[in-house]
């Protein structure tokens, strides 16, 4: 199974990180993304530009078009500033490993398992009955050619 | 205070992230994978037991290590093997200065070796590796392998025994043994995802908790050995075929061919780490001077499926091309059934046809389906009907596993 660890700070754990050398934080996360890529179980994530730089936007389907906006990002004053995606045997593995995520105080890591197939088994059938049907034409089409 | 569920739980996960290296650090010092892997059972047991009671301690990793290194103890105490408990002692001595929870991963590769020993049979290397090296417990493998927990366990010790009898050093192997060793690794690890991604036998037509063990013990190994080409490379084949699992079986767990899959189901992360993977090997092929080796062939065989963004798009000559090197570099007729089914793909048919038929003649692949059901295809594609019918009857006869009897039954009554 697969799990999404969505990272989140507050805005003062963003400011307070700041302070921290830069350098020193990309050592921390990189040792502990090779410690999961080691163990086997990463499998991606991604680090999200700061948005204060403009970087980002804000599509919203309130509206139809929707409305292009620079923000506001998040609801709560938590930003989603990056992911890792991992692959583990359990619930609990995922939360082992979320847990020794090199993070401080005011932020959070939401983990978020990831949909599979059987999450769409009923789509899937709807999808592979009408494949089916129309494997079927085809075939009942070719045999009409061949006789 | 936890509840004894939720320590259990912990406990599990645990396991799985530090099992190995507590292992492997437990079975440099005493030499004996046995007895580290006893040692190591004892804490895990005593963890359970004390960790309800007081809960979880802070570096659980290392409260483990630290209690199985004592039970070692006892249990050499116990053994009154004095001499060897002398040296093991003095081996402590040594590897004091070292940090105990935090092992060389070295030892997990050392440990991996000897998992994969070749004085073990093939059923025990992989019941061992998945063991002390994917730390999966014996229920566990017995579910992945559909057989009774007691014949894991009995694989396991009678592994132990062999290793014990055959003095096996806890070593890395010579200079000279460390090639033929390594291919003996990757090739356990690819036999493992194999089983699970066309399961021989059973309900199920694929055992995707297997192949992600594979694929998870082939990372590790590529985390190991960085610049070992071959172990990239059958990561890469790993990511690519394990990348379908979502759209090879239908709905009720039917298997859905190649051709018919739904391929915007495919995991698109798979497929772009696949690329990665091979794309790295060659490069390290490259600076060694070597050819691709027969993992990389296969693996560029599947990234040209994962590729095609519908099956009408692949590029069947490079396919054929890639098989008939594939055929030369490790010669097999399983090799040159998949040449021919490329073959029939790229130019028809007929030419398909010859090849297959060469094979029956020779007698190769005797008693599996594979090649009879392959033949039935391409009589079917010929419109020999009658001939097409039988083949396929007798494939269904030789089938292992139910899914695949099902679909060649179902054939065999409408070729």
């Amino acid at each position: 199974m697969k799990y999404m660890f969505i990272m989140r700070a507050t805005d003062e754990a963003v400011q307070a990180s700041k302070d921290i050398p830069f350098e020193q934080i990309i050592n921390q996360m990189g040792a502990y993304n090779e410690s999961m890529i080691n163990a086997g179980v990463m499998i991606g994530g991604e680090g999200l530009a700061d948005v204060s730089e403009g970087s980002g936007l804000v599509v919203d389907f309130a509206e139809d078009p929707p409305l292009v906006t620079d923000g506001p990002y998040g609801e709560t004053h938590e930003l989603f500033n990056g992911f890792w995606i991992v692959q583990v045997g359990s619930r609990e593995e995922a939360a082992e490993w979320a847990s020794r995520a090199p993070l401080g105080p005011g932020s959070k890591l939401e983990v978020r398992r990831v949909n599979e197939a059987s999450d769409f088994a009923d789509f899937a059938d709807n999808e592979y009955i009408r494949k089916e049907e129309l494997w079927r034409q085809e075939e009942e089409s070719l045999k009409a050619e061949n006789k | 205070m936890d509840s004894a569920a939720a320590v259990r739980g912990r406990l599990d996960a645990l396991w799985r992230i530090e099992g190995a290296r507590i292992v492997a650090a437990l079975a440099r010092v005493t030499g004996d994978v046995g007895l580290a892997e006893d040692a190591a059972q004892d804490a895990v047991a005593e963890a359970l037991v004390s960790w309800s009671g007081t809960g979880i301690p802070r570096n659980p990793g290392a409260w483990i290590s630290a209690v199985a290194k004592r039970r070692a103890i006892d249990r050499w105490r116990r053994a009154e093997r004095l001499q060897d408990r002398y040296e093991m002692l003095a081996r402590r001595a040594q590897d004091e200065a070292a940090p105990e929870w935090d092992p060389l991963p070295d030892d997990v590769l050392r440990l991996l070796f000897t998992a994969c020993h070749p004085v073990l049979s093939t059923e025990a290397q992989i019941a061992l590796t998945l063991r002390v090296v994917g730390s999966l417990s014996t229920a566990e493998i017995a579910r992945l392998f559909l057989v009774p927990a007691a014949t894991v366990q009995q694989r396991i010790v009678r592994a132990r025994k062999t290793l014990a009898a055959a003095r096996v050093p806890f070593e890395p192997p010579e200079p000279n043994e460390w090639t033929p060793r390594l291919r003996g690794v990757l090739h356990v690890i690819y036999l493992m995802f194999t089983e699970g991604y066309a399961a021989t036998t059973g309900e199920n037509w694929t055992r995707p908790e297997l192949a992600n063990e594979a694929l998870r013990i082939g990372r590790i190994l590529t985390g190991l050995v960085p610049r070992v080409p071959e172990a990239h490379a059958l990561v890469a084949l790993m990511e690519f075929s394990a990348s379908r699992f979502a759209a090879r079986s239908g709905p009720g767990g039917a298997p859905v061919l190649l051709a018919d899959q739904d391929r915007t189901r495919w995991d698109r992360v798979q497929i772009q780490r696949g690329v990665a993977g091979l794309a790295r090997a060659d490069e390290l092929s490259r600076e060694l001077g070597r050819p691709r080796g027969s993992y990389a062939l296969q693996a560029a065989i599947a990234q040209c499926h994962a590729t095609a963004a519908r099956a009408e798009l692949t590029d069947w000559p490079r396919i054929v091309l890639l098989y008939e090197t594939l055929g030369r570099l490790s010669p097999g007729p399983v090799v040159d059934l998949n040449r021919a089914v490329a073959v029939s793909m790229a130019t028809g048919p007929e030419a398909a046809l010859a090849i297959v038929d060469r094979l029956a003649a020779e007698g190769a692949l005797h008693g599996s389906h594979l090649l009879p059901s392959v033949r039935a295809e391409l009589l079917a594609r010929l419109g020999r009907t009658e001939e097409a019918r039988a083949e396929f009857s007798v494939a269904a006869g030789l089938a292992g596993n139910r899914r695949e009897r099902e679909v060649l039954e179902r054939r065999a009554a409408a070729p």
